[in-house]
């Protein structure tokens, strides 16, 4: 067991460094920054001035050692707006954080009352009519739908604002404005997580254990919610772990700029607007150590819970 | 254009043709693709979705025709601030003296109304279309491509080769799908990577098919892992067939289902990334359309015409929904435990 965890925590510090190494490698080593930092009419000088400035007219190695040690020690400072970027990343974290619980609560549990529901009523119209709702869902891209909730249910009717982010000192505001964005992200999770359930659900159905339960007497529902449901939820529960920790990271771009929730997704598409690399590379390399680190502790917690996986 | 046509066609192209109409009296041994094709036409939905998608295509490939024949314009066409239309019998102005747009007419000129710089908002929709569909279905091809030869390599040879590919695989695997996209189409966009550059149409396909390797490249190889281990190899290998027969003669065939069922999956979700970081700037590069920058566009002064928003929007749903549905009933149709039908 410690083997594995061990072995397991190795292969993800490597996944990291990798991660490091090649958002650095995309990102600083490809055009020509000081160039572009420079502007378009800069004499060759200037740019010589501003490489130096910013330490580019070193050797690749150096820069990415020294760039990361500027990200990891907190020091890393956009080369565009002159903002130290992790202050800003803390300052819209607590939107990223209340859109990510709030909208994780939502979808999980609707997806499991969902797909509970269309494996249940398998092939009947209930299960088709929740079939071709969850295919709307996952077709639906969040900027579309926040558009058309931010128009309708808030320029049209008044009922919403129109986005922005308040927060929890003021509990009203901060609920009244994360509704819209919860539910605009919730929907795409609900459609593809209920399909999961629903699939999982109907595999285990034909399993041993299930006809057991059924012999030793237990109604239907018992059955479901001792057995079938326990059981089928463990793949569901590892999926919502490892969406979280995409939107923990500030996975959720679209939701969060198209709410204008200034949350770190918003950041990060400010950042690209801007071409400011260094705040891009901070977010990406946040975001991606949140899923690596997520993905480990879901398969360790496996392991744990189910000794099979151990051996394989 | 022909791109577009192939991944969403190809597996009912690969089926019917296999397929004998008046074979009633079917020896017991029916080969899989042809019971496939059976289930798959029986589920009248998935097969009319499945029709809208091709329809979608096919309208959104005559964009030039619809353009020059029937609006009498181009997609990147400004209509000057001082233009009219003539909408029965009345004149109005194209754009505004506030900078409002015209909305949809219902007419052969501005069907769909303006955009806030007197564009043909359908002329856009359909040339953004065939952007959109283009770019989806490069990306698939690219994704399974690759996806499936290093796949069936790292499961067939395992040891060094598997260790890389599976490493590298769970590296684009850490990114989530978005930011990852956003990273590449931002270097696209500024310095470009050799000679591909942000401004090639196509530069939005590449990234988006780089994105999803992993998500194809992991099933497959766990497939290539189980089937290598069965008999039929074993015997392929004491004919004297070598690694690279093995792979494509014996592994491929047995993998192909797989393939046809990511297909439509990933044409649905490359779809839809590109029209992400195309809403988010990162994608398609202005002025050229795709429904993601019409999409974005239309909102810039939200108010204005919300119909510039609806349109493109709703265009993207019903393609995306549509390879959704179809690909839903193909998987359906080749799953051996084929799920609904347990309750009966």
């Amino acid at each position: 067991m410690i083997r594995f965890i061990v072995r397991r925590i190795v292969a993800a510090f490597f996944v990291m460094i990798a991660v490091t190494i090649i958002t650095f490698l995309l990102l600083a080593a490809t055009g020509n920054q000081a160039a572009r930092l420079a502007g378009k009419n800069a004499t060759q000088q200037q740019i010589h001035q501003i490489a130096a400035q910013y330490g580019l007219d070193k050797p690749i190695y150096v820069q990415y050692v020294k760039t990361m040690k500027n990200i990891f020690t907190g020091k890393a400072y956009s080369y565009t707006q002159n903002i130290n970027v992790l202050q800003e990343v803390k300052h819209d974290y607590p939107a990223t954080l209340s859109l990510a619980f709030g909208a994780g609560i939502i979808w999980l549990g609707l997806s499991v009352l969902f797909g509970t529901l269309a494996a249940v009523y398998a092939g009947r119209t209930t299960d088709r009519v929740l079939t071709i709702l969850s295919m709307a869902g996952v077709s639906f891209p969040p900027f579309f739908l926040g558009a058309i909730f931010l128009y309708f249910l808030g320029y049209k009717l008044g009922w919403f604002p129109l986005g922005g982010y308040v927060g929890l000192s003021d509990p009203w505001q901060w609920f009244k404005h994360l509704v819209l964005p919860w539910i605009t992200l919730s929907i795409l999770f609900i459609g593809f997580y209920s399909r999961v359930l629903r699939s999982t659900i109907l595999d285990n159905t034909n399993e041993d254990y299930v006809r057991t339960a059924h012999a030793k007497g237990l109604t239907d529902g018992q059955v479901l919610r001792r057995h079938t449901l326990r059981n089928s939820m463990i793949p569901i529960i590892s999926l919502w772990g490892l969406d979280m920790g995409q939107l923990l990271g500030g996975a959720a771009i679209l939701t969060d700029s198209v709410f204008n929730l200034q949350g770190v997704g918003q950041l990060a598409a400010t950042a690209i607007a801007n071409l400011d690399v260094i705040t891009i590379m901070v977010i990406v390399i946040l975001t991606a150590f949140a899923v690596v680190l997520l993905s480990a502790i879901v398969d360790i917690l496996y392991a744990v819970l189910d000794p099979r996986i151990r051996l394989a | 254009m022909a791109a577009a046509d192939t991944a969403g066609t190809s597996f009912s192209d690969a089926v019917s043709g296999s397929y004998d109409s008046d074979a009633q009296d079917l020896p017991p041994g029916v080969g899989p693709w042809k019971l496939a094709w059976r289930r798959l036409r029986r589920n009248k939905v998935a097969l009319f979705f499945g029709f809208i998608f091709v329809l979608l295509v096919v309208v959104c490939l005559l964009a030039p025709v619809y353009a020059h024949d029937i609006a009498h314009t181009s997609p990147n066409a400004e209509a000057g601030l001082t233009a009219t239309v003539k909408v029965g019998g009345k004149v109005k102005p194209v754009v505004n003296s506030i900078g409002i747009p015209i909305g949809p007419t219902w007419h052969a000129k501005y069907f769909f109304g303006a955009d806030i710089n007197g564009r043909d908002t359908a002329v856009r929709l359909l040339y953004g279309g065939r952007n959109s569909l283009e770019i989806g279905a490069v990306a698939t091809i690219i994704t399974m491509v690759l996806a499936t030869f290093f796949g069936v390599l790292a499961g067939f040879y395992r040891g060094w080769w598997d260790a890389v590919i599976t490493r590298f695989a769970d590296v684009i695997w850490a990114y989530p799908a978005v930011l990852l996209g956003i990273t590449l189409g931002t270097v696209f966009a500024t310095g470009g990577i050799g000679p591909i550059h942000g401004t090639f149409l196509l530069a939005p396909a590449i990234v988006v098919g780089i994105v999803y390797i992993p998500y194809v490249l992991k099933p497959v190889r766990a497939q290539v892992l189980q089937l290598r281990e069965r008999e039929f190899i074993d015997a392929a290998r004491q004919q004297g067939l070598s690694s690279t027969q093995i792979m494509f003669r014996e592994l491929l065939p047995n993998i192909s289902s797989t393939i046809v069922v990511f297909m439509p999956l990933i044409l649905a979700n490359a779809i839809l990334l590109e029209a992400g970081l195309s809403y988010l700037g990162a994608g398609v590069q202005p002025p050229n359309p795709s429904w993601g920058t019409m999409i974005a566009e239309g909102l810039q002064p939200l108010p204005a015409a919300f119909s510039n928003v609806l349109v493109p929007g709703f265009m993207l749903v019903i393609a995306v929904m549509s390879v959704n549905i179809f690909g839903d009933g193909v998987r359906d149709a080749l799953d051996p435990r084929a799920k609904v039908r347990i309750a009966r």
